[in-house]
C-alpha cells in the first residue's frame, strides 16, 4: 500500500521573545492511502503545528530545524514531493494546497467568511487548481454539495454561511476541502465544536466521503470516542514527541506507554461503576477542612426539594421578518418546565445547543423574566417564589445560589488579579474585615488545590483547566448551598476534564452541594449526576434516576442522544447506519405516543416507577400523570 | 431592497424637521436677533428713520411673532406676511448682514463647497487604503513605522500652519497664485476649459490641508481594523485553498474591514465642514464656512440657519449612501431578516 504521507524525524521551532520554543520534536508516521491516522493529544501537544507543517501554513516565528515531510500523490499526477522544502507561500506550495491536500478545521462558523455565499467560497478552490470555468466550478460545487448531502444543493449554492447550521457548515467546509478530490484530508478536531447528534452524523460522512473518493484522512483530536470510531491507526503525542503509535486494535486492547494508559483511564464512559472514579493525568490535593468547618448549617434536609420549577415559560422575541415591520417571530426557550432538586443531589440537564437547558439555569439564577410559571427555593422556611424576593431576602438568595461558567478564558475579567477575583464576592456582599477576606482567598485556593502564591497573577498566566478551578473557587467564596454548573468542562481537554469533574464530586461530598449540571455530555452526565433530565426544543422530555435513564431509554430522543455518543472502546461502536440525521429532534415526527405538535401540552407520564416521559398520548389514555417530582 | 431605499428616503423627511427645528431653536437661544441690536445700537445714537426701517423690516421677516410661529413661517407651513413663504417654496431667507437674498449671498459657494469635499473624501479613501493595506499587512516593517510616524505628524500639525507652508512652497514651485479657489483673472468669469484647470489646481492644497488628518486617522483604523480580520480563521481557510496572498488580502480580510468607512462617508462632511472654517479664511476660500462663521458672530440667523440646514442635508445624503453601500456590500445587513428563522 502506497503511503500518501510520510512524515520523518520531524522538528519544527518557534522563535519567541523567550528563546527558542521546540513545538514538535522528531515526529515520524505515515497515513497510508484510503486510510484514517488520528493524531491525538491535549492542547499544546504539538499536533495543529504538524497540520500547519503539512499545509505550509505555519506561522512566521516558526521554522523546521529538520526532517521531511513527503507527499505522494497515489494517482501519480504529481511526483513525490517534499513539503519541508517547498517555500510556504511559493506556487509550488499554493499548487499542493486545496488541490492535493485540503483541511477542515474546528469552528465551522468562523472558518467560512460571512460575506461570500458557499457556492462562491467552496467553487473558488476548483476555479484556481481545475482549469475550469465559472459555471464548471458551479456545477461542481453543486455535485460536492450533493455528495455532503446538503438538503437543497441548488438554493444551497447562493445561501451565506449564516443562514445555515453548525452542521451544515460543516458540511459545506467538507464539500470544499472535497471539491479538488485531495489525496490527503486533514480534519483539525472537526466534530468539537459540534453537538453529539450532529457529530455522529459528519463523522459518518467523512468516512463515506473518504470511501467514495479513496482518499487519506489525517485526523487530528483529542476525543477518544472519536479516535475509536473513526481511527485504523493512531499516533499519540504529547509536548511535541510521539509517545506511542499502532493500530487502533493494539493501541486500545494494550496501551503501552503510561501516557496513553493514563488518558484512556481519564475518559467517562457509560461502562464506569457507580463509585468508579476517574483517574486524572495530574490530580490535584485538595484542602478543605477550613471551609468545612465554617460552613452555616443548612435547614433543608437531605432529598427534600430544594429548588422547584412550576409550569415554568420563558419566549424570546426574534427580530422583525422584513424591513417593513411584519410579524415579529417568537422562540419559546422554556415551554410548561416542571422540575423538582433535591437537596444534596447532582441533577444533569442535557440537551444539544437551543434546547432551553442553559435558558433554565438562567430561569434559577432569576437572571432573566419569565412569561409564565414560578420558580421556587427553599432557604430553610419552605419554599418561596424568587420572583418575589426583595432587597435583604435576594441577597441573601445571591448568596446561596451560584454559577460556574461554561468558558474560563472570557467568565474572568483579564485586569482583575486572582485575588481581586475570589475578594469581589465578599465586597458585594460585605461580608468580613479585608484581612478575614484575604484569609478566606487564601482557603479557597487551597480548596481548588491552587498554590495561594498564585493570588496576584493575572488570569492570562494560567492554562485553561487551572482557570476554571479559580472560576469554581470564585463560586464557593460565599459558602453557597446550590450551584449551577453550565457546560464548566466542554471547553477543556479530557485529561482536565477528568481533573474538574472529581473536583466537583469532592467538593460536593465535603461541602454538602446541590448541583445542577447543564451539559451536551451524556457520558459527563453519566459520571457525575444522579438523575437525569433531557430537553428538547424547550421541553422537558425524560427524566428519571442517571442508570435508569442511560441503561433504558423510553423516549426517541434520548435513544438518539445516547446513540450519538461515540464511546472511546472499539467494541461499542457507532451504528452509523442506524443514525437518522436530525429527525430525532423534531417533536412533530416523534412516533405516537411521544408526538407533540405545536400548542400541544408536554406533560410527563410516569411510565416506570420514578422515570418520566414526555408522552401525550400514553396521558390521554388514562396512563398516570406525573407530577414531576 | 426597493422597499429598503424608498424608506430610507422617506425617514430623511421627519429627520430634517427635527434636524431644522433644532437648528432654529439653538440659533435664537442668544438674547435678541440682528435687528434688535441694530435698533438697540442706532437708538443710542437717535437716528429714527433708520429705526423706523429696521421696525418694518421686522415685521417684514414676522421676527415680532412668538417661537413657533417664526419657526413655521420660516420653513413655509404658516403664512408670514406674504402668505406661505419659506424653504419649502424655495425662498431660502434674507441674509441682514450682506442685505441680500441668502441664495445670492451662498449661492456661488454652494457648488464649490461640494467640489472641495467630495475631492476631500476622495483624497483621504485614496491616500489612506492603500497605506492602510501596506501598514496592516506588513506590520512593525520600516515602511509600517515610516507610514506611523508620518501620519501622527499629519494628526498633530494645526491645519493653518501646514497650509501656509504648502502655498508658500506651492506658490515656489509652480508659481500658483496664493489663496482662492481659482486664479484672481478668472473670479466673476464665466465656465471654460481653463478656468476649470484653474479650479483643480488650486483644489489641491485645500484638499491636502483638510484631508490630512482625516486620512492620518482614518489610516490607523484601517491597520487596526484589517490586524484583526487578518488572523482570522476564514483568512486561513482561504490560504489552504491555494489563494495568492493578494488575492486572499482583497477578497476576505479588506471586505470584512472596510464597513467601519463605508459607516464614516455620512459622518466625514460635517467635521470637514466645521473643520475646514479656519483653512478657509486663511486660503480666503470662497467655501460656505467663512460665511457660516461670520453669519453666527452677527446673529445672521436666516443665513446661518439655511447653511447649517445645508451641511445636515449633506450629512443625510452621505449616511443613505452609506447605508445603501452597506446593503450591497454585507449580506447579514441585507438578508438580516432571512437569518432569523
Amino acid at each position: 500500500m502506497v503511503n500518501v504521507l510520510s512524515i520523518e524525524g520531524l522538528t519544527v521551532d518557534f522563535n519567541t521573545a523567550e528563546g527558542f520554543v521546540r513545538a514538535v520534536d522528531d515526529v515520524s508516521f505515515v497515513v497510508p492511502e484510503n486510510r484514517t491516522v488520528a493524531l491525538v493529544g491535549e492542547s499544546g501537544s504539538g499536533k495543529t503545528v504538524i497540520s500547519q507543517t503539512i499545509m505550509g501554513l505555519l506561522p512566521q516565528a516558526a521554522s523546521i530545524t529538520s526532517g521531511n515531510v513527503i507527499l505522494a500523490d497515489p494517482t501519480g499526477a504529481e511526483p513525490p514531493v517534499d513539503i519541508a522544502t517547498l517555500e510556504r507561500k511559493g506556487p509550488r506550495m499554493r499548487h499542493l494546497r486545496g488541490n492535493r491536500i485540503a483541511i477542515i478545521f474546528q469552528e465551522p462558523m468562523t472558518s467560512l467568511s460571512p460575506l461570500h455565499t458557499i457556492g462562491d467560497q467552496i467553487g473558488e478552490a476548483a476555479l484556481l487548481h481545475r482549469n475550469v470555468s465559472g459555471a464548471q466550478a458551479r456545477e461542481l460545487t453543486r455535485e460536492m454539495l450533493r455528495l455532503v448531502q446538503f438538503p437543497d444543493p441548488e438554493r444551497a449554492l447562493d445561501t451565506y454561511p449564516f443562514e445555515l447550521s453548525g452542521g451544515l457548515r460543516q458540511r459545506a467546509m467538507i464539500a470544499m476541502a472535497m471539491i479538488c478530490r485531495p489525496a490527503l484530508l486533514i480534519a483539525d478536531e472537526p466534530t468539537t465544536a459540534l453537538d453529539v447528534t450532529i457529530q455522529a452524523d459528519i463523522l459518518k460522512l467523512i468516512r463515506e466521503v473518504q470511501a467514495e473518493l479513496r482518499m487519506s484522512v489525517l485526523l487530528i483530536t483529542h476525543d477518544f470516542g472519536v479516535v475509536a470510531n473513526m481511527a485504523d491507526e493512531i499516533a499519540v503525542i504529547y509536548h511535541g514527541r510521539i509517545m506511542e503509535k499502532g493500530t487502533a486494535q493494539q493501541l486500545f486492547s494494550d496501551p503501552k506507554h503510561d501516557y496513553l494508559k493514563a488518558l484512556l483511564n481519564a475518559v467517562p464512559s457509560f461502562h464506569m461503576d457507580r463509585d468508579e472514579r476517574l483517574v486524572p493525568i495530574r490530580p490535584i490535593i485538595l484542602k478543605s477542612e477550613d471551609l468545612t468547618r465554617n460552613r452555616p448549617h443548612c435547614d433543608v434536609a437531605p432529598g427534600e426539594p430544594l429548588v422547584q420549577m412550576r409550569d415554568v415559560t420563558k419566549t424570546f422575541t426574534l427580530r422583525k421578518g422584513s424591513f417593513l415591520g411584519g410579524k415579529a417571530k417568537t422562540l419559546t426557550a422554556l415551554d410548561d418546565i416542571n422540575l423538582t432538586i433535591r437537596r444534596g443531589e447532582c441533577l444533569g440537564l442535557v440537551g444539544e445547543s437551543g434546547s432551553g437547558k442553559t435558558t433554565a439555569a438562567k430561569a434559577i439564577l432569576r437572571a432573566i423574566g419569565l412569561q409564565g410559571g414560578e420558580i421556587l427555593y427553599n432557604r430553610g422556611k419552605g419554599l418561596e417564589d424568587i420572583a418575589a424576593l426583595k432587597g435583604a431576602d435576594l441577597m441573601d438568595y445571591r448568596r446561596r445560589v451560584q454559577l460556574i461558567f461554561q468558558d474560563p478564558f472570557s467568565s474572568l475579567n483579564p485586569r482583575m488579579t486572582i485575588n481581586d477575583i475570589l475578594m469581589e464576592p465578599f465586597e458585594v456582599h460585605g461580608i468580613g474585615t479585608p484581612q478575614e477576606r484575604a484569609e478566606r482567598a487564601r482557603s479557597l485556593m487551597d480548596l481548588v488545590g491552587l498554590d495561594p502564591r498564585f493570588l496576584r497573577r493575572y488570569p492570562h498566566s494560567f492554562s485553561g483547566g487551572q482557570r476554571q478551578r479559580i472560576g469554581i473557587a470564585r463560586a464557593l467564596a460565599l459558602n453557597p448551598e446550590f450551584i449551577l454548573c453550565d457546560e464548566p468542562t466542554s471547553a477543556l481537554d479530557v485529561s482536565v476534564q477528568a481533573q474538574i469533574l472529581n473536583l466537583l464530586q469532592d467538593l460536593k461530598r465535603d461541602l454538602n452541594l446541590t448541583y445542577l449540571f447543564v451539559s451536551h455530555n451524556l457520558a459527563v452526565v453519566d459520571y457525575l449526576a444522579d438523575r437525569i433530565a433531557v430537553m428538547c426544543r424547550g421541553r422537558l422530555v425524560e427524566m428519571g434516576e442517571t442508570r435508569t435513564v442511560t441503561g433504558n431509554p423510553l423516549h426517541p430522543y434520548t435513544k438518539a442522544l445516547l446513540s450519538a455518543v461515540p464511546e472511546p472502546d472499539l467494541s461499542a461502536q457507532l451504528d452509523f447506519a442506524a443514525l437518522d440525521a436530525k429527525r430525532a429532534s423534531e417533536p412533530q415526527l416523534w412516533p405516537e405516543p411521544f408526538r407533540l405538535t405545536d400548542g400541544m401540552e408536554p406533560s410527563l407520564v410516569e411510565m416506570e416507577p420514578d422515570h418520566f416521559v414526555c408522552a401525550p398520548g400514553l396521558k390521554n389514555a388514562g396512563a398516570l400523570e406525573g407530577t414531576a417530582a | 431592497m426597493l422597499y429598503y431605499i424608498l424608506r430610507r428616503i422617506l425617514m430623511m423627511i421627519p429627520t430634517l424637521f427635527v434636524i431644522s427645528l433644532l437648528i432654529f431653536f439653538i440659533i435664537e437661544l442668544p438674547s435678541g436677533d440682528y435687528i434688535s441690536n441694530q435698533i438697540a445700537a442706532l437708538k443710542s445714537t437717535g437716528e429714527q428713520s433708520s429705526i423706523a426701517k429696521l421696525e418694518f423690516l421686522r415685521k417684514e421677516f414676522s421676527l415680532d411673532r412668538p417661537f413657533f410661529e417664526r419657526y413655521l413661517v420660516w420653513i413655509g407651513l404658516w403664512p408670514g406676511p406674504h402668505g406661505l413663504d419659506g424653504l419649502i417654496q424655495g425662498n431660502w431667507g434674507w441674509s441682514f448682514e450682506f442685505d441680500k437674498p441668502v441664495d445670492q449671498v451662498v449661492g456661488p459657494t454652494l457648488p464649490l463647497t461640494i467640489v472641495l469635499n467630495f475631492a476631500t473624501i476622495l483624497f483621504v479613501y485614496v491616500v489612506s487604503f492603500p497605506i492602510g493595506i501596506y501598514s496592516a499587512t506588513r506590520q512593525y516593517s520600516w515602511g509600517d513605522y515610516g507610514f506611523t510616524f508620518i501620519g501622527y505628524i499629519g494628526l498633530a500639525t494645526p491645519n493653518f500652519l501646514l497650509a501656509l507652508i504648502l502655498l508658500y512652497l506651492f506658490n515656489l514651485w509652480f508659481g500658483l497664485s496664493v489663496g482662492g479657489l481659482m486664479a484672481p483673472e478668472y473670479i466673476d468669469q464665466p465656465w471654460s476649459f481653463d478656468k476649470a484647470m484653474s479650479v483643480l489646481a488650486h483644489l489641491v492644497i485645500p484638499t491636502i490641508v483638510i484631508g490630512t488628518s482625516g486620512t492620518a486617522a482614518m489610516i490607523r483604523r484601517l491597520r487596526a481594523n484589517l490586524l484583526d480580520e487578518l488572523h482570522k480563521q476564514y483568512v486561513t481557510t482561504g490560504r489552504a485553498k491555494g489563494l495568492k496572498e493578494n488575492q486572499l488580502l482583497i477578497k476576505y480580510p479588506l471586505r470584512m474591514a472596510i464597513n467601519p468607512f463605508i459607516a464614516d462617508i455620512g459622518n466625514l462632511i460635517p467635521s470637514l465642514v466645521s473643520g475646514s472654517v479656519i483653512v478657509s479664511v486663511v486660503m480666503s476660500l470662497p467655501t460656505v464656512g467663512p460665511v457660516l462663521l461670520s453669519a453666527l458672530q452677527s446673529q445672521d440667523q436666516f443665513l446661518s440657519g439655511f447653511i447649517l440646514l445645508f451641511v445636515a442635508m449633506l450629512t443625510l445624503i452621505g449616511m443613505l449612501i452609506s447605508d445603501l453601500l452597506l446593503a450591497v456590500l454585507d449580506p447579514r445587513i441585507r438578508l438580516g431578516g432571512r437569518a432569523a428563522s
